[in-house]
């Protein structure tokens, strides 16, 4: 017995500790100086399919879509405990929204032949809780949302409790599913200091080509190899390997686009004097209105 | 996928639980009344469930023209995959050029599902929605009346306005609370359109085998708008004031450790050292001296309306904005002001 645990991640910046490195003068987030975090509520998934992977054995594989550099969670992933690493790199990913994220996504889970499917609920960069569910759909998978714990595994089913705010559910859905993870499901283990060390040196074959470039000494393909060998080689996989519809992918498969972006200032402002009449108090519920803090 | 159109009515999925609407359905039906009356088109509400058809009366009260109903004993329960199905085939029937869902737990969970389905734009935990045109300066395209779909995003550090101006429809999960709630008009009536609905047994594909839901409780965390009152309210009858303004604002009242000792309001609304912290978009402190005990409850708030009669009142010192007044005035004015939206 066993399961094929996929668990989706995402590097994403570290949005909820904002240092002063980070800030422009004008009071406004410089978010390129954020660090890059392994995103939380995906650490939560990750710590799920490793409990079940310990309680009735199976795989363990993480997957994210990036740029080059974001291995560095998969990295993270493996020395965590997954027992794979896929990335998903391709130009023509660039300015995917939430449904050609999940998409691309899509062709890459079915590759993997998954009987559950596990990502945090949101990501903290966009918050939209929105490529899980289209994922989903794009499997044609049940999907449940919200999940704080596992109830029971048995080969046709899953039994989990949802947890709904003011609430909770427990819920049965046949297999394969997908859930979304709550950060109040478990505690992330951390990895052992050994294994990360090893996992240390996991490379996908884009890394080991920029540093072939800089060593002519080192062959790619023979690297590659033994890499692979040592089980730290990231599988890394472009959208012709998934044979993914490029009309679904990218700008083309986007359909929300940015209209305008405005940056929130952070910093104090010196306190207006209003007055209490009338025309005080409409000029204030003005302001308040056109930027957004009332609607 | 759905073709852009100009005479697609605006939708509004109205969330029901056990018979009963969320405020958050009804709040959206005062935004989504505003946007069809822009696009000069009309207003649907979208009831699914099982014997729910008396909530028409109900939803035509808070807005809408037309009620869509699709009742079936399938429905009873909220459910993923059959309320996602029921909506996919009901978008392609009447191809709506909007839908909004409240950002609820079932709302985000089901507006994505139906994004991916019928291949349209969606956007997460809206804080505002408006009406306004895009131009593409590579094509020199101008997109006109599209929907302007506002929301913080990283952390709360951007706003960003998203929109979709090649597919439709044009669909948003609202965040709770941020529309003002409407006014009922009992005189108006909305035209109920009946829907066959195709479910079977098969498409719940997930069981619910226990379930515990608890009516909501004061939730000052997330609540963008607080309004707060302390001692200097002065009793109970005045506090009415907070709470309606509260109410206008899709806001929690929240209060002191003086007002709650002094029986104005309950506990669960105590805000500073020993109550709740919060860090809302806009806390308005009424009354309020400004204890330090409560200024560490609230002062990380983004916007601080302080009203006092006292100038010297050490709240004023974390205020963005000053009002030096009698609460009783000063709060109607308020309300007055959201109210007409000047």
């Amino acid at each position: 017995m066993g399961y094929n645990c996929v668990v989706l991640v995402k590097q994403v910046p570290d949005t909820q500790r904002i240092t002063g490195q980070a800030m422009n003068e004008d009071g406004t987030v410089n978010r390129a100086a954020l660090p890059a975090i392994f995103n939380p509520e995906d650490l939560n998934a990750l710590e799920l399919a490793l409990e079940i992977k310990d309680t009735y054995g199976g795989v363990v594989t993480v997957v994210t879509m990036g740029l080059p550099n974001a291995t560095g969670v998969l990295r993270e992933g493996l020395y965590r405990g997954a027992d794979q690493a896929v990335l998903v790199t391709d130009r023509r990913c660039a300015a995917s929204d939430t449904l050609a994220t999940s998409y691309i996504l899509s062709c890459a889970v079915k590759k993997l032949d998954a009987d559950i499917v596990l990502c945090g609920r949101q990501a903290i960069d966009g918050d939209t809780a929105q490529v899980g569910p289209q994922l989903a759909e794009k499997m044609d998978l049940p999907q449940i949302t919200y999940v704080e714990d596992l109830v029971s595994l048995d080969e046709k089913s899953i039994t989990v409790k949802r947890n709904l705010g003011n609430g909770w559910q427990e819920v049965k859905s046949p297999m394969p599913a997908l859930l979304t993870v709550l950060d109040t499901a478990n505690e992330p283990r951390v990895g052992r200091a050994k294994q990360m060390m090893k996992c240390k040196g996991a490379k996908c074959r884009m890394e080991v080509e920029a540093i072939a470039k800089e060593d002519d000494c080192i062959d790619v393909d023979a690297t590659c190899e033994a890499l692979e060998e040592k089980g730290l080689l990231i599988k890394q996989w472009d959208l012709d390997f998934l044979e993914a519809d490029l009309q679904w992918c990218g700008r083309d498969g986007s359909p929300t686009k940015v209209h305008r972006i405005q940056s929130v200032v952070l910093a104090a402002m010196d306190t207006k004097d209003v007055e209490a009449t009338q025309a005080g108090i409409d000029g204030m519920v003005h302001e308040l209105i056109s930027d957004h803090t009332i609607g | 996928m759905i073709e852009v159109n100009k005479q697609g009515q605006v939708w509004v999925f109205a969330e029901q639980h056990k018979g009963k609407l969320e405020d958050t359905s009804l709040e959206l039906l005062s935004k989504g009344r505003e946007l069809a009356d822009t696009l000069k088109v009309p207003l649907a509400a979208v009831l699914l469930g099982s014997n729910v058809s008396d909530l028409c009366l109900q939803l035509g009260h808070y807005g809408a023209d037309k009620v869509i109903l699709a009742e079936n004993s399938l429905l009873e329960h909220y459910q993923t995959t059959s309320y996602a199905k029921v909506i996919d085939d009901l978008i392609a029937k009447h191809k709506p050029q909007i839908m909004l869902y409240g950002a609820t737990p079932a709302g985000r969970d089901l507006a994505p599902r139906v994004a991916s389905a019928v291949k349209a734009g969606l956007t997460a935990d809206c804080t505002d929605l408006q009406i306004g045109n895009h131009e593409v300066k590579k094509t020199n395209a101008t997109y006109e009346n599209l929907l302007l779909q506002i929301r913080p995003a990283f952390g709360g550090n951007i706003i960003a306005t998203i929109i979709n101006y090649d597919r439709w429809p044009q669909m948003a999960t609202v965040r709770e609370g941020v529309m003002p709630m409407p006014e009922p008009d009992a005189s108006r009536k909305a035209e109920v359109i009946k829907e066959e609905v195709h479910l079977s047994q098969t498409d719940l594909a997930i069981e619910i085998l226990a379930e515990h839901m608890e009516a909501r409780k004061v939730n000052l965390k997330a609540s963008r708008v607080i309004v707060a009152g302390g001692a200097g309210v002065g009793s109970v009858d005045n506090f009415k004031k907070i709470w309606d303004l509260a109410h206008c604002l899709g806001g929690t009242p929240g209060a002191t450790r003086a007002a709650v000792d002094l029986g104005f309001i309950g506990h669960d609304h105590q805000i500073g050292q020993t109550g709740t912290t919060v860090r809302p978009s806009l806390y308005i402190a009424c009354g309020i001296s400004g204890a330090i005990q409560h200024q560490a409850g609230m002062s990380s708030s983004q916007k601080i309306i302080a009203i006092n009669n006292d100038p010297k009142a050490p709240i004023f010192g974390v205020a963005h904005y000053k009002i030096v007044g009698d609460l009783n005035e000063v709060v109607p004015m308020m309300i007055k002001a959201i109210k007409e939206k000047v």
